[in-house]
C-alpha cells in the first residue's frame, strides 16, 4: 500500500486509486459494467410503455411513501393472519438481535442466506460469527466473496471485480476444484454440489425481499438461481429481512415493478424466479423483520426522501462512469454506486461525506432509474447539506470558499482568470503536481490566450 | 415505547402530504403471442414444443430424458411415467428427482414467465430441487403481459407461487451464463392445444 496518502486511503478518492493502479483491470472493470448497461438499453428500448412504466413505478411509491404507517401496519395484520411472524427492528443492531434469538430459540447454529443488502448494511454476518453461528451465503456471486472475505462490490453482482482465474484459486483452496481451473462451467457446477449439501443440512434460512404486498401480507424474492427457493423450502426456519420501504399497495402492482426490476438490473425480461411467500408450508416456522435504521430519518428529509423508492436494480451503478472506474469497495458502504452515495450520508454524514463528491453530476443515474429518483440532484444537494454542516476538509472547504468569493466579485474574477492563464503558460509545475488533486489522471489544458470576457470587450466594439 | 411504535411513530411525524395511488394502465398489444412467448422463452435458454395431446409430450419427454430415474409430477395424465403421490414425502426425499412434470397456470409472453401456485406442485420444492423441469401449460394461457398474467391471479388464494422464467442461472463468474445454478439445468415448456 502506498503510504504516502495514508491520510486519504479510507475515502472514495483513496480508495479509488489503490483500484486504479492496475489500469487493464479498470478499463477490464469498465466494458463489464457497460456491457449490462448496453443490455439494459436493449430491453428498455423494447418496450414502447417503458416510460409510462417508470412513471407508474415512481407513483406508487411516492404513494407508498405518504402512507407508509398505513401500509405498514396493513402488511402486519395480513401477514399475522397468514401465520409469520412479525417483527419490528429500530436500527442495525435489533436485527440482529433478533435474528439470532429466533436461531437460539431453535438451537440452530449454523444456516443459509439468499442474497439481502438489508443484513450487509446491518453486518449481519459479522455478528453472527462472533455469535458462533456459520452463515453460508448461497448466491454463487456472494458466496465468492465470502470465501475471499471481501464484502460483494455490486448489490445485483457482488463479485464483478474478481477475475474467473482468481475465483478458480479461491475454489481450489475452499471446494477442491482443480488447480488453474477458471472455466465459468465448471466452477459453477462445483458451487452447485457444495452448495446443494449445504441447502439439504441446513434447518434455517434468509432471504431478503424484493417486494412486499400490503394488501395480501405475502412477499416477493426474485433470484435467477434459485437459491432463496431452495434454502427455504427446505429449512424448518425461514426469516425474511427487509426494510420498511419494500411496501407496496396491491398484489397488482407487482406486474409493474417486476417487469421494470431485471430489465433495469441486467437486461433480462425477468429473474428466473419471482417468488411469492404468503404463508409458511405446513410444519414450517416464518418471520419477517420489518426493519427501520435510518429510513425513517430519510423519509423526513424532503430533499432526500425519493431515495427510499429505490428497488436495487443496480441500473445506476452500471451506467456511472466513476463505479465503473474506481469499482464498488471504493464507496466503502454496503450499497455503492450513485444510490448508495445519496442512502450512506443518512445513515453516517461524517463517515460518508466523500461520497456525494464520487460523482460527475452527469445525470446518466437518474436517466436510467425504473422510479425515477433524481438522483444527481440528490448527490448535488447532498454537497451542499455536508460542506453546511462541516463535514468535508478543511482543505475543500477553503477552496470552496475562494471560489465562492472569486464567483461573487467580478474585479477579482477577471483577475483570477487572467493570472490562472499566466501561471499555466509559464509557471506550469504550479496547478500540475501532485499536491493538486485535480492534476491526478488529468492533462491540464493549454491556457488560452485571452478569456472570453476580453475576447467579447474587443469584437463588440469592432462590429 | 417499543420499536413498532417508535417506527410508526416515525413514519407518521416524517411522511410527506398524502399523494394518489395511480391507476395502473398500460397499454397492451395481443398480436403473435405464441411466437412471441416462444421467441424469449428460447432467448432465456428454454426449449419450447407447441402439441396438441399429452401423448405428444410423452413422447418428447422419452426423447429427451432417461425416464428410469427418479421422475415425479402432480398430474394424473403423466401418471404412467411419473410417481405421483408426493404431497406427503419430507421435501429432502426429493433431493434424487431428475425431472419433474408440472402444470403452469398462465404463460407470460413478454417473458416467458410460467406462473405456478403451490397448489400444482404438491411441494414447494419440486420445481427446484429437480435436474430438470417439464411444464405443461394450456394455449389459451399465454397472456401478453404480467398485467394480464395479475388480473388473471387476482385475489386468488395461496400459500406461496412463483413465477417460472427458463432454466436456473447465473453469470457471477465473469458474466459468463451459465444455465443450471442451484436450480433445474434444464426448463421444457409444452404449449398445449
Amino acid at each position: 500500500m502506498d503510504t504516502k496518502h495514508s491520510n486519504t486511503q479510507t475515502d472514495h478518492a483513496g480508495l479509488s486509486s489503490i483500484f486504479n493502479k492496475d489500469e487493464k483491470r479498470v478499463d477490464w472493470h469498465d466494458e463489464t459494467l457497460w456491457f449490462v448497461r448496453a443490455k439494459r438499453d436493449k430491453a428498455a428500448h423494447s418496450l414502447p410503455e417503458w416510460e409510462l412504466l417508470r412513471e407508474t413505478a415512481s407513483q406508487i411509491k411516492h404513494n407508498v411513501l405518504s402512507n407508509l404507517d398505513t401500509y405498514l401496519q396493513q402488511f402486519e395484520a395480513n401477514a399475522i393472519a397468514n401465520g409469520i411472524t412479525v417483527h419490528w427492528a429500530a436500527d442495525a443492531k435489533e436485527h440482529n438481535e433478533i435474528v439470532h434469538s429466533i436461531l437460539k430459540k431453535h438451537n440452530i447454529n449454523r444456516m443459509v442466506k439468499s442474497k439481502s443488502m438489508l443484513t450487509e448494511e446491518c453486518h449481519l454476518n459479522e455478528y453472527l460469527k462472533e455469535n458462533g453461528v456459520e452463515v453460508i451465503d448461497t448466491d454463487l456471486g456472494e458466496r465468492i466473496v465470502q470465501l475471499a472475505e471481501e464484502p460483494p462490490s455490486h448489490i445485483v453482482l457482488p463479485c464483478i471485480h474478481k477475475k474467473k482465474e482468481e475465483i478458480g484459486d479461491l475454489f481450489h483452496v475452499h471446494l477442491g476444484t482443480a488447480a488453474g481451473e477458471s472455466n465459468p462451467q465448471i466452477l459453477t457446477e462445483a458451487a452447485r454440489q457444495h452448495l446443494r449439501e449445504s441447502f439439504l443440512t441446513r434447518r434455517m434460512s434468509l432471504t431478503g425481499v424484493n417486494f412486499a404486498v400490503a394488501e395480501t401480507g405475502e412477499f416477493v424474492v426474485c433470484t435467477n438461481e434459485g437459491n432463496a427457493d431452495m434454502g427455504s423450502h427446505l429449512a424448518d426456519v425461514h426469516i425474511a429481512c427487509m426494510g420498511i420501504e419494500k411496501l407496496i399497495p396491491q398484489r397488482k402492482h407487482l406486474s409493474v415493478f417486476l417487469r421494470l426490476l431485471a430489465r433495469s438490473a441486467t437486461g433480462q425480461p425477468i429473474t428466473t424466479y419471482s417468488s411469492h411467500f404468503k404463508k409458511p408450508r405446513p410444519g414450517q416456522e416464518m418471520h419477517i423483520v420489518l426493519v427501520d435504521n435510518g429510513r425513517t430519518v430519510q423519509l423526513g428529509r424532503e430533499d432526500f426522501r425519493n431515495s427510499l423508492k429505490c428497488i436495487r436494480c443496480g441500473a445506476c451503478m452500471n451506467t456511472c462512469p466513476v463505479y465503473r472506474r474506481s469499482g464498488g469497495h471504493s464507496y466503502h458502504n454496503a450499497i455503492a454506486g450513485p444510490i448508495g452515495s445519496i442512502l450512506a450520508p443518512n445513515l453516517d454524514m461524517k463517515q460518508y461525506a466523500d461520497l456525494p463528491f464520487a460523482s460527475t453530476l452527469c445525470g446518466s443515474c437518474t436517466n436510467v432509474c425504473p422510479v425515477k429518483i433524481d438522483i444527481h440532484d440528490q448527490l448535488y444537494k447532498w454537497r451542499q447539506v455536508i460542506v453546511k454542516e462541516g463535514y468535508v476538509s478543511p482543505v475543500k472547504a477553503m477552496g470552496m470558499k475562494a471560489m465562492a468569493f472569486t464567483f461573487t466579485h467580478p474585479k477579482f474574477f477577471a483577475f483570477a482568470g487572467k493570472a490562472g492563464r499566466i501561471f499555466m503558460k509559464y509557471f506550469p509545475f504550479v496547478v500540475s503536481n501532485k499536491l493538486n488533486p485535480w492534476y491526478k489522471e488529468r492533462e491540464m489544458p493549454e491556457p488560452p490566450k485571452e478569456s472570453f470576457r476580453e475576447w467579447y470587450g474587443k469584437n463588440r466594439t469592432k462590429s | 415505547m417499543s420499536s413498532r411504535e417508535k417506527i410508526l411513530a416515525a413514519v407518521k411525524a416524517n411522511k410527506p402530504e398524502l399523494s394518489v395511488l395511480p391507476e395502473v394502465n398500460i397499454p397492451v398489444s395481443y398480436d403473435g403471442l405464441i411466437e412471441k412467448y416462444t421467441q424469449v422463452a428460447t432467448g432465456i435458454g428454454a426449449k419450447v414444443y407447441q402439441v396438441s395431446s399429452i401423448a405428444e409430450v410423452k413422447s418428447l419427454l422419452a426423447d429427451s430424458f432417461d425416464l428410469s430415474l427418479r421422475v415425479v409430477t402432480s398430474l394424473d395424465d403423466f401418471s404412467d411415467i411419473a410417481e405421483k403421490d408426493i404431497a406427503g414425502v419430507g421435501p429432502h426425499s426429493l433431493e434424487n428427482v431428475e425431472l419433474a412434470i408440472i402444470k403452469a397456470e398462465i404463460g407470460v409472453a413478454e417473458n416467458s414467465a410460467l406462473w405456478i401456485p403451490e397448489g400444482n406442485v404438491q411441494q414447494r420444492v419440486v420445481p427446484f430441487i429437480c435436474q430438470h423441469l417439464a411444464v405443461v401449460v394450456a394455449k389459451g394461457q399465454i397472456v401478453p403481459t404480467l398485467h394480464q398474467a395479475y388480473d388473471i391471479i387476482g385475489s386468488a388464494e395461496y400459500g406461496y407461487g412463483a413465477f417460472i422464467a427458463g432454466p436456473s442461472k447465473t453469470a457471477d463468474i465473469e458474466q459468463s451464463l451459465v444455465l443450471g445454478a442451484h436450480g433445474p439445468r434444464s426448463l421444457s415448456v409444452f404449449i398445449l392445444g
